[in-house]
């Protein structure tokens, strides 16, 4: 099988081309049909130790050629260079500029990412952790029902719900109307929040949509996490005198590390990514990396400068990640 | 957590309960505005700020031509894909969780990074080796991307569902002298049917809803999302926002059905195939 996939990406990102694709191809079909004949004469005990493998390879395969063999002519084009602004297929030649050239003109950008991505992130343990809490240590039986409610607005399409946002942050609508009667603009100014009376194109409009719009991918881990946890253990700890909140801090929380874990890792690799909220509620001094990495791509057809834009946030991604599961002691929890 | 409870944990108790209560506000309050603007009667071109009520929206639902093609372009690709991917994810959840074999542990690491890569690097990369080899986007690209990252999704979220699996149900069955096959197919394959469904649902959903990876890959084609976006930028008919308020109704009554027939599934299995986690 592994034969196999390495055959799949080779020819899907073109290392082999000619009479090497058709050696890789006989290659392929000699390994398929040893497995298959290995099966038909080795009798019921080898076909049961080949049969994961079995069911496995359509699914690899399909991964080894359009997500592993994407990444390699990714990392080729990124490499590439674009001979005039009209070439549309630019020629490899190790032209590492392109990574110099998203960094300097594109750092503020990726600096924004990073920044809105991981207060979004903060803001959603804020908001789901209490959340998930009370659906899961006081939702008795409506517990589903409570869940369920929450999954609710995420039936409507993404795009439509930052839409709503619009609405909502307007400056006809209803939370500037709310803030300009209750006379209190000036505390959001003072925080940053508001920007000439403005909510909309704000970056806290951006961080709001991105906060929004992963809030469930915080809940959802956090309530698994919650509740697996036995009630009795909180009995006990109560039992031998400890406080509410020291059997918070010393039992609940601890055990429910994994799910908020999980849950940051679902709200910031997305949002870090994201170029919809930025583009719907923000303003061009508020975009994302995602935002340059699409104008480059579809825009301006500089696909060397924009997949090395690509790169270098997935390594970022990658670095924090490890990071933070190495802060977080728990590495096993990947 | 019985007992006499200080005026102190009383009030931290309202406290959290008043998080959770504002924090499902603030998930509902975007769903509102939606339903509450399909009865707008916008002036302009865009439906942003209220002007009235009128249910003239509501009785052309499909007013906007371009909108609901692109709805039928993306249901059209969510079922091929869902379909597709809900096969190769179903068996590779199996093998992970029925057998024990050498290489698991970098299968299930290969199956979660689609899942943990942004969007945008997932789509940016697959068009890039589609330009590479020169492949025309249109429904075969948006499709092969929507199942690459369904797969994933399928397999992870079936994988957890069937963790707790009694495979010696399968054993039995073949003890009483069924062959592997009919084992599987009328004795587990009926058990898991429910995590399947459910797994193939979500990824449905996904399919539906996914902009940024089809963004990159759809040449041409117009999905239902990318036609949103593109309006966005030059009007907003409140068509949008009935068509919408009709798929989270359409997807509530499917959660409702699902939620019933759980029920009643659980009353009649009492357990035997307890799924474990989620």
């Amino acid at each position: 099988m592994l034969i196999l996939a390495a055959g799949a990406i080779a020819l899907g990102a073109g290392w082999v081309s000619g009479a090497a694709a058709i050696a890789v191809l006989v290659i392929m079909f000699t390994s398929v049909v040893s497995i298959v004949w290995t099966a038909f004469v080795g009798g019921l005990e080898t076909r049961r130790a080949l049969a994961p493998y079995g069911l496995l390879k359509p699914g690899i395969i399909w991964l080894s050629l359009f997500f592993l063999a994407p990444l390699w002519s990714m990392l080729e084009m990124s490499l590439s260079t674009k001979k005039s602004r009209f070439d549309f297929f630019p020629s490899f030649s190790w032209h590492w500029g392109n990574y110099a050239t998203a960094l300097t003109d594109f750092g503020p950008q990726f600096g924004r990412s990073f920044f809105y991505a991981a207060t979004a992130t903060v803001l959603t343990l804020l908001i789901g952790y209490p959340l998930a809490y009370v659906i899961a240590f006081r939702g008795g039986k409506f517990k589903s029902v409570l869940l369920g409610l929450v999954a609710v607005p995420f039936f409507t399409s993404y795009l439509i719900r930052t839409l709503a946002w619009q609405n909502l942050l307007a400056d006809e609508g209803p939370i500037v109307g709310i803030i300009n009667k209750l006379g209190v603009e000036r505390v959001f100014e003072f925080l940053h929040i508001m920007d000439n009376g403005r909510l909309m194109n704000t970056p806290a409009a951006v961080i709001g949509g991105l906060t929004y719009n992963f809030l469930p991918f915080m809940i959802l881990p956090i309530f698994v996490s919650l509740e697996k946890i036995d009630v009795r253990l909180v009995d006990a700890a109560m039992d031998l005198y400890s406080t509410a909140t020291g059997a918070f801090r010393k039992v609940v929380l601890p055990m429910s590390l994994p799910g908020v874990f999980a849950g940051s890792l679902l709200v910031f690799i997305p949002a870090a990514g994201d170029f919809v909220n930025a583009q719907f509620l923000g303003s061009p001094q508020t975009t994302m990396i995602g935002n340059s990495i699409q104008d480059q791509f579809l825009r301006q057809l500089n696909y060397p400068v924009a997949t090395a834009m690509s790169f270098v946030l997935m390594a970022v991604i990658t670095v924090s990640v490890l990071v933070y599961a190495k802060f977080m002691g728990t590495e096993e929890l990947m | 957590m019985s007992g006499a409870l200080s005026t102190r944990q009383r009030n931290g108790r309202r406290f959290i309960n008043g998080v959770a209560i504002a924090a499902m506000l603030y998930l509902f309050a975007p769903i509102v505005m939606i339903v509450l603007f399909s009865f707008n009667n916008p002036k302009g071109k865009f439906n942003i700020v209220w002007r009235g009520f009128t249910l003239k929206n509501w009785k052309h639902p499909f007013a906007s031509p371009e909108l609901t093609d692109a709805l039928l372009v993306s249901l059209k690709v969510a079922v091929i894909s869902t379909v597709c991917a809900t096969i190769l994810g179903t068996m590779i959840a199996l093998s992970l969780s029925r057998y024990k074999f050498k290489g698991s542990g970098v299968v299930n690491l290969f199956l979660v990074l689609p899942l943990t890569s942004p969007e945008i690097v997932l789509g940016s990369s697959l068009a890039t080796l589609f330009i590479a080899r020169g492949t025309t986007f249109g429904y075969v690209t948006v499709i092969i991307a929507h199942i690459m990252f369904q797969v994933s999704f399928v397999a992870v979220t079936l994988r957890a569902r069937i963790r707790g699996f009694d495979w010696t149900l399968e054993q039995a069955a073949m003890d009483l002298g069924a062959t592997p096959q009919r084992a599987f197919w009328k004795v587990t394959f009926p058990l898991i049917l429910p995590g399947i469904l459910a797994a193939a649902l979500l990824s449905f959903a996904l399919s539906i809803d996914d902009f940024i990876i089809t963004f990159f890959n759809a040449g041409s084609l117009v999905t239902f999302p990318l036609q949103i976006f593109g309006a966005s930028r030059v009007a907003i008919p409140p068509q949008i926002n009935v068509l919408a308020t009709m798929i989270l109704m359409g997807s509530i009554s499917l959660m409702v059905v699902g939620f019933v027939l759980g029920l009643r599934r659980e009353k009649i299995t009492l357990g035997t195939a307890k799924s474990s986690g989620k």
